[in-house]
């Protein structure tokens, strides 16, 4: 029997062999794999193991790590709750992180190869090891203005230090309550994530970075920026501007939102025109540049392009492979043209900046464990839109509009305020879009607003001066006043 | 029983009639107390990790393991001195290492429940040190009552009918409990009981005892077919018994592992009992026939497959355990994460069925592989026991025991690291269970008491060749 016993041997021996194979393969060859994988909260847990770097707004951190005596060793805390949500985004045990949480995780979470040095200093004296801290461009004013004027509606605000690019408001409403996710409660996080989901004015998006709308009336500073590049157009040229604009090779009128001409005679100046935001001189002016000529000066502002402020903004749209009648709509900020307000605070931004579109940023600095500066974000440019007599002369003509055209809400005593009204059709049944774009001060700008209210209700341009303008003017205080 | 090939080797001292063996009880001694050491290694290790502090109870509870582990050394030292030197300090070590671990995850238990801020569980690792007493003090029973395994033979038909009833008596209402979806305990009051564990061992004699009277017939070849000798059709009957059972297990008791271990047992048996491999190849054929009725006639069986198949899409339902279980291993990687550092609380069953995921979370792959290889020690031992002992009974008996250990080993640590599909069965020594525990330091005296029979020298003062094997 001996012979037999030993084959038995051998196939025993193949069998604890091919256990040891096997564990060698999971606990090594595919272990990386399998952390990764979705679900692992192991992952998730190695991370809560070290204290989280804080996110700042100025010296105040916004979200920050607390101790606790649960299994989560450390709690995220929002201290202002839904007022920087956009912003900071949301780290869950169950959903992941998203925002800054999310783009800047190897800074908080202390994996970042810029804290090479720290790590190995506290490997080595034994201490715990802490991430770092993200400053943001955010001004707290601003954050508030934006976020208390949004307060009821749903919409965003998106502001930008023409100079720099710099992100100084970024609101969202309606928004949410990053604790409620971050709570180590699993099951509220669970229920609250659910309730976010499914509420039909979608808490959860991050609007000013992605919900893009048509622009409406605001494009018309595109157009007018277009006209002026030209070199066929200044702010004091006579362009037509009656009562209605036949849509070339259609039978469609396209009417004025006043429902009468623009000046005497059906004619105006361009700088009029955009006062009263005239409908049927910007569409003949759509005609007469075309809608290369308007595509080409809307990529000069970011159109047709995603941003990384490090969260990625949504695309706005001006359309390719447009007809006459298209064209004549795009230049209005109808058809097919869509925009973020980041987008549009852009637009306002480079008017105000000489000409100059900047790559707008949220991150000011990344700061080690100990708070020491060990990055600081520096500005770029991204295109020159206009030049600098173009855009000083553009920057009039939005002073104009303000003073003594649709503008009026957003007029402050003492100081030059630019502006631009605007209403958005979004569809049969929906209810339209009001915006205003402003920057100021008109002679050395310090920062520029786009404001969106989504569901407006009204019609025509009365809607963005009663609606948004009034933001933008609260949000332009409240910067001009903490500098 | 092949002659040994190798010729009785020439001693000092050949020429006395009294030949010195060496009993090798010193290098038991030896490593027991290298267990023992790090047995309580892990204790400290488990209890520092988590509590920060050393248990207040540690030299007593060293002082006590000291005590049953010398006991039980003391007594082979007295009841089986040639027996097998590397048996005993492996299951101890295998003991103590799953002790370490339940201890380990009844903290956790105990951190969970202050959490939630409810009462604490009693601790899991309290009865099982008991039953690792209880199981040594049966240990030195066995060697103590049972002078001969020869005469085990004599209750081979007792063994059949008392294993085969324990075997089915989790289907006896009101007798039996469901745990985790599978029938296979039994409720006497306040104890559960696995009756397959000890019904593990009753079978093995019986197979034994059976085998060795029938294995002439069954030996027996009508005519060769593709090289294999096909055995007559009548000779087909046990083994399609065997089948039977297993199936039935498979059926009533939705056993997976059960049914596979006993199945294998028996084939593994039958072909070392005839040494005719067509028994390995009717056995194989059977097993695929039963795996692939068992896949289109039961969803459970079906499942687990599935599961096993594509663990991942089912991870958060019916493949959790698996799934966790990976993650663990993954986490633990090389060196793993150390007692305390990891979370192997996360995966369901962690004290039972999957300890050893638990240990290889914690003690990383380079321990997962230590443990294993204590495993195949253990293994090796109990069949080089068979090779050594002289009578046949005794050689079935021992390779029997040394399957029983491998085959389960196979089946549930190949399940928990998706080697194989899951199926329910414990892990010896290591995971929580007293009947098993029971059960398995039982095996070891069987074995040790055979090996002992091996290698004691014969009345007359002189050594059987074969039993010089060691």
């Amino acid at each position: 029997m001996n012979h037999s016993i030993r084959r038995v041997g051998l196939i025993l021996g193949i069998l604890v062999l091919a256990l040891m194979v096997n564990i060698n393969i999971q606990q090594v060859f595919m272990a990386g794999e399998t952390r990764d994988r979705p679900g692992n909260q192991r992952t998730v847990l190695e991370e809560y193991d070290r204290e989280r770097g804080p996110i700042l707004v100025g010296s105040d951190p916004v979200a920050r790590s607390i101790p606790t005596d649960d299994q989560y060793k450390y709690l995220r805390r929002y201290s202002a709750g839904p007022l920087y949500a956009p912003a900071t985004g949301f780290y869950s045990a169950l959903y992941g992180a998203t925002g800054i949480e999310r783009t800047e995780n190897d800074v908080l979470a202390g994996t970042s190869d810029l804290f090479l040095v720290d790590r190995l200093q506290q490997l080595l004296s034994g201490r715990e090891s802490k991430g770092g801290a993200v400053g943001l461009t955010l001004n707290a004013a601003a954050q508030k203005a934006a976020y208390q004027g949004l307060s009821g509606k749903v919409g965003s605000v998106t502001a930008i230090d023409p100079s720099t690019g710099a992100i100084l408001a970024m609101a969202s409403s309606p928004s949410f309550d990053p604790n409620l996710l971050s709570t180590h409660d699993l099951a509220a996080s669970q229920k609250a994530y659910e309730k976010l989901e499914s509420d039909p004015n979608k808490p959860l998006l991050n609007r000013p970075l992605v919900s893009n709308p048509p622009p409406g009336s605001t494009f018309k500073l595109v157009t007018t920026a277009a006209a002026l590049e030209s070199g066929r157009f200044t702010p004091s040229t006579i362009v037509p501007g009656p009562a209605s604009y036949k849509l070339p090779g259609t039978s469609v009128e396209l009417k004025n939102w006043q429902g009468t001409a623009c000046g005497p005679g059906g004619k105006t100046t361009l700088t009029n025109a955009l006062a009263v935001s005239c409908n049927s001189a910007f569409a003949w002016l759509g005609n007469q540049l075309g809608q290369d000529a308007l595509r080409a000066q809307a990529e000069k502002f970011g159109f047709n392009m995603s941003f990384t402020v490090p969260m990625r903004s949504a695309t706005s749209r001006y359309p390719t492979g447009l007809d006459d009648a298209q064209t004549a709509m795009s230049a209005i900020g109808q058809f097919d043209v869509t925009a973020t307000t980041l987008q549009m605070a852009m637009v306002g931004a480079a008017i105000g900046n000489n000409g100059i579109t900047m790559n707008p940023y949220l991150v000011k600095e990344i700061r080690g464990a100990d708070l020491q500066v060990l990055q600081t974000a520096s500005p770029s440019q991204f295109a020159t839109a206009l030049s600098p007599a173009n855009a000083k002369a553009e920057m009039n003509m939005m002073v104009d509009v303000v003073e003594n055209g649709t503008g009026s809400n957003a007029r402050i005593p003492g100081v030059e305020v630019g502006g631009k009204t605007g209403t958005a059709e979004t569809g049969p049944g929906r209810p339209a879009v009001a915006w205003f774009v402003a920057v100021a001060p008109g002679d050395s700008a310090k920062v520029a607003v786009a404001v969106c209210i989504e569901n407006a209700g009204g019609r025509s341009e009365i809607s963005g001066n009663g609606l948004a303008a009034p933001i933008a003017k609260n949000v332009i205080e409240a910067v001009l006043a903490s500098q | 029983m092949s002659a040994p090939t190798a010729a009785p080797q020439p001693t000092t001292d050949a020429d006395d009639t009294n030949v010195h063996v060496p009993n090798r009880r010193n290098l038991e001694l030896g490593l027991l107390i290298l267990a023992l050491i790090i047995g309580m290694f892990a204790y400290a290790n488990v209890d520092l990790a988590v509590l920060g502090e050393l248990p207040a109870n540690f030299l007593a509870v060293g002082g006590i393991f000291a005590l049953l582990l010398g006991g039980a050394h003391v007594a082979v030292r007295y009841l089986a001195p040639y027996a097998d030197p590397f048996l005993l300090p492996a299951a101890a070590l295998l003991n103590m290492l799953g002790l370490a671990m339940i201890r380990r995850l009844d903290l956790a238990d105990q951190q969970r429940a202050e959490r939630a801020e409810v009462k604490a569980p009693s601790p899991d690792v309290v009865p099982q040190v008991t039953w690792t007493a209880l199981a040594l003090v049966l240990f030195v029973v066995i060697l103590f009552v049972v002078h001969d395994h020869r005469r085990l033979q004599k209750y081979t038909y007792t063994c059949m009918v008392l294993g085969v009833l324990l075997l089915l008596s989790p289907l006896i209402p009101g007798l039996g409990t469901t745990v985790n979806g599978a029938n296979l305990w039994i409720r006497l009051g306040p104890l559960s009981f696995q009756p397959s564990e000890l019904a593990k061992i009753l079978l093995t004699i019986f197979f034994a005892g059976y085998l060795v009277v029938t294995r002439d017939s069954l030996a027996l070849v009508r005519r060769k077919f593709l090289g294999l000798g096909i055995p007559r059709g009548r000779d087909l009957g046990p083994i399609l018994v065997a089948w039977g059972v297993a199936m039935a297990v498979l059926v009533f008791q939705r056993d997976l592992g059960t049914a596979l271990m006993f199945f294998g047992l028996f084939v593994v048996l039958l072909y070392v009992a005839t040494q005719r491999r067509s028994w390995l190849v009717i056995g194989g054929g059977l097993f695929v026939i039963g795996a692939v009725l068992g896949y289109f006639a039961f969803g459970h069986v079906r499942l687990r497959v599935q599961v096993w198949l594509d663990t991942w899409t089912y991870a958060n339902d019916q493949g959790y355990q698996i799934a966790q279980s990976l993650f663990g291993l993954a986490n633990g990687g090389l060196l793993g994460t150390g007692f305390g550092q990891g979370y192997p609380q996360f995966v369901p069953f962690a004290k039972t069925d999957f300890i050893t995921a638990a240990l290889g979370e914690e003690l990383g792959v380079t321990g997962f592989m230590a443990i294993l290889t204590i495993y195949g020690i253990m293994i090796e031992r109990g069949l080089r026991t068979a090779i050594a002992v002289r009578d046949p009974f005794g050689k079935l008996l021992a390779v029997g025991f040394a399957t029983v250990i491998g085959l389960q080993l196979f089946v549930v640590i190949g399940g928990v690291t998706r080697l194989i599909p899951l199926t329910g069965l414990t892990t010896p020594f290591l995971s929580y269970g007293g009947s098993a525990l029971v059960a398995n330091w039982m095996m070891i005296a069987f074995l040790m008491r055979i090996s002992d029979r091996a290698r004691s020298p014969l009345p007359d003062g002189t050594v059987d060749a074969s039993g010089r094997l060691s």
